[in-house]
């Protein structure tokens, strides 16, 4: 092994200055800050409306509405069940998002009392004829991603940030994913998914974040266009409503059957 | 529909219309479905009815009070048939009051409690009887009465039922088609337990998800609801008699989730002083996501298992079943399965292909068509081999 000479690494350490972080740890720097400010809200609830366009822009609705539990060191729980339209109706589902390894998700079938087990690759395919895939609904944590900060710029007025976040699970129907983030609350703004060939397939636009708790920011509206059918899905949230005292109890097995 | 059928059914209605939570969250859903079958050959035994018509209703009501800790479930059951005075029928399919606790739940009344993971075959699914006259996959099933106690712990379900009578496996009557040959005489039933219908039984049941595995086991002991049918002589004519033994059944079942891979598998080992045999149904289902677009493609493999071999009381003994599962994950949740199910030792095989589209936002169409290729030394499905049927569905969900 050849020897580095003391003076030349002593010299290095003045070579790179403190200040130059690669752009891949301040792409995790903001991620991780978003992460940070959105810890803590417990559990959640909320109703939504989803619509879905076809590309000739005929229209068809469903209600929905679902609930979450935080985890904290793992992924959340979430529970979401159809009321629209009838033949579904009581039709939940369950998903344990994890960090480190494959959400586990359970589909309960109310006609037949079951519960069926979900493969979990299911997560690339799409959620109920939404152009939202499965991954799309689940809980973002830090380290479902590899990050790189791209560059900051303005969007619609508003200072953001730009990066590139990459899906660690093989099983994501994506290669990447480019996050416009709004700097004053560190919310995304716009998401662009790029598919497995790594075209663009969908770009994602939220919009009318409130603020509840006096810290978590929530959007009303979530449209997401699928670039490549020319369909699109919008979702409108209401009726936000965090505190609800809920347990894991409320997120197991047992508990699809009187999802309602 | 019976007398007592009727008095039931009003029992139900009154229970729930008097509950104590009329203010709170009360929600209804239900459907009712008109149904055609169209038979394409003469029947094996000319009694047998042609095409038949028939229309069925289940409306469901659900009461929930005290922020969700108590509900009150109510889903009568009533369908005419034009051809078959046995498939006109009704039944509570629920009537049940349940409590929910942070550690345990409590129901009591008449419920339906669903075990299993497989596709082709339930063989570990046992509280509920079938109604069979419905259809003769075996998948709906009958109210049954029960104290349920769960206990929920770190280490999983505990489940204990206490399931004071027995509800008796609907068969198709004289008219009634696909059937088997000769047919059941339900007059004719008898049991291995003095009490006959009222004997008390019991089961058990630890279901856990460890990781990526959902595994039960369960125990059972009381009547089996698989009744060994013999031949006998009713008013002159040659006809099956069903016996209900009582059983002690063991059972397992496992279902592991790897990637686009699902792993099944369901056993049971049934001991009774009349019959003892072990049962078994395992195998995959793989998924293709993506096909096409948006669409998913399920490709599903199970062995169905039975000790018994060619005596079994089911047709599937040493069988192989196939099934492809196209979901196009459009707006009207459209489907279509396709499933063989194939004899090792004949050259017998049972096909059907099932396919289902929603229509505006309250319609469901549902077509099916069954095939029986039946080989001439299969006895077991011997009784079917005219019965190739194609069923028409429309219900209007609300």
């Amino acid at each position: 092994m050849k020897k580095i000479p003391l003076l030349l690494l002593l010299l290095s350490l003045f070579i790179t200055p403190a200040w130059a972080i690669t752009a891949e740890e301040k792409g995790l720097n903001i991620a991780q800050k978003a992460d940070e400010l959105d810890t803590g809200w417990g559990d959640q609830k909320q109703s939504l409306v989803m619509i879905l366009r076809n590309k000739h822009g005929q229209e068809s609705r469903r209600r929905i509405h679902g609930r979450e539990l935080e985890v904290t060191g793992d992924g959340d729980k979430s529970i979401i069940i159809f009321d629209t339209p009838a033949d579904i109706k009581g039709t939940a589902f369950l998903s344990f998002t994890h960090v480190n390894k494959p959400d586990d998700q359970w589909l309960y079938l109310p006609a037949l009392r079951r519960v069926k087990r979900i493969a979990s690759k299911n997560k690339s395919g799409p959620f109920m004829g939404s152009e939202f895939a499965f991954e799309d609904m689940s809980s973002q944590e830090v380290d479902k991603y590899t990050y790189k900060w791209l560059r900051d710029e303005k969007l619609d007025g508003k200072d953001v940030y730009v990066i590139e976040r990459v899906p660690v699970d093989k099983y994501s129907g994506y290669t990447r994913q480019i996050v416009w983030g709004d700097k004053a609350i560190y919310q995304p703004l716009k998401v662009e998914f790029y598919d497995r060939k790594n075209s663009l397939l969908k770009t994602l636009t939220l919009t009318g974040y409130k603020q509840y708790l006096n810290k978590y920011w929530r959007a009303d509206r979530m449209q997401m266009v699928n670039h490549q059918n020319g369909k699109s899905t919008l979702l409108i949230f209401s009726d936000y409503s965090f505190n609800n005292g809920y347990t894991d109890r409320d997120f197991d097995r047992n508990s699809l059957k009187r999802a309602r | 529909m019976r007398v007592s059928e009727k008095i039931l059914l009003l029992t139900g209605f009154l229970l729930v219309m008097s509950s104590p939570a009329q203010s709170e969250s009360v929600s209804w859903r239900g459907n009712v479905t008109i149904q055609e079958r169209l038979f394409l050959e003469d029947p094996a035994d000319p009694r047998q009815h042609g095409n038949n018509f028939s229309i069925a209703a289940q409306p469901e009501m659900y009461h929930e009070w005290e922020g969700g800790k108590q509900n009150i479930s109510f889903i009568p059951f009533v369908r005419l048939d034009q051809g078959d005075d046995e498939r006109t029928h009704a039944d509570i399919r629920e009537l049940s009051w349940s409590y929910i606790a942070r550690d345990y739940e409590w129901t009591l009344g008449i419920s339906k409690v669903y075990w299993g993971v497989t596709e082709a075959w339930h063989i570990v699914d046992i509280i509920n009887q079938t109604d069979l006259v419905e259809d003769f996959d075996q998948e709906e099933k009958l109210g049954q009465p029960m104290a349920r106690l769960a206990l929920i712990r770190d280490w999983g379900t505990v489940d204990l039922f206490v399931l004071p009578g027995f509800r008796e496996r609907t068969f198709a009557g004289v008219k009634g088609r696909p059937r088997i040959i000769p047919r059941v005489e339900k007059n004719l039933t008898s049991y291995e337990s003095s009490q006959k219908d009222k004997h008390v039984d019991l089961a058990a049941r630890w279901s856990h998800t460890i990781g990526d595995m959902d595994i039960g086991l369960s125990w059972f002991r009381g009547t089996s609801r698989e009744p060994l049918l013999s031949p006998a002589r009713y008013n002159g004519e040659i006809v099956l008699a069903p016996f209900y033994q009582i059983i002690n059944q063991a059972g397992l079942d496992i279902q592991l989730a790897r990637g686009s891979w699902l792993w099944k598998l369901e056993a049971i080992n049934l001991d009774g002083n009349y019959a003892k045999y072990r049962r078994a149904t395992g195998g995959f289902e793989y998924t293709f996501y993506g096909v096409a677009g948006s669409a998913d493609l399920g490709l599903v493999m199970e062995y169905l298992y039975d000790s018994r071999g060619e005596l079994a009381t089911t047709p599937f003994e040493d069988d192989i079943m196939t099934g492809l599962r196209l979901t196009l994950n459009d707006e009207q949740s459209s489907d279509v399965l396709l499933g063989v199910i194939k004899d090792r030792h004949h050259d017998s095989y049972l096909i059907s292909l099932e396919a289902n589209r929603r229509i505006g936002n309250s319609w469901k169409l549902s077509i099916q068509a069954s095939k029986f290729l039946v080989d001439r030394l299969d006895q077991s499905l011997k009784s079917f081999a005219k019965d190739d049927f194609l069923q028409i569905e429309l219900g209007y969900y609300f």
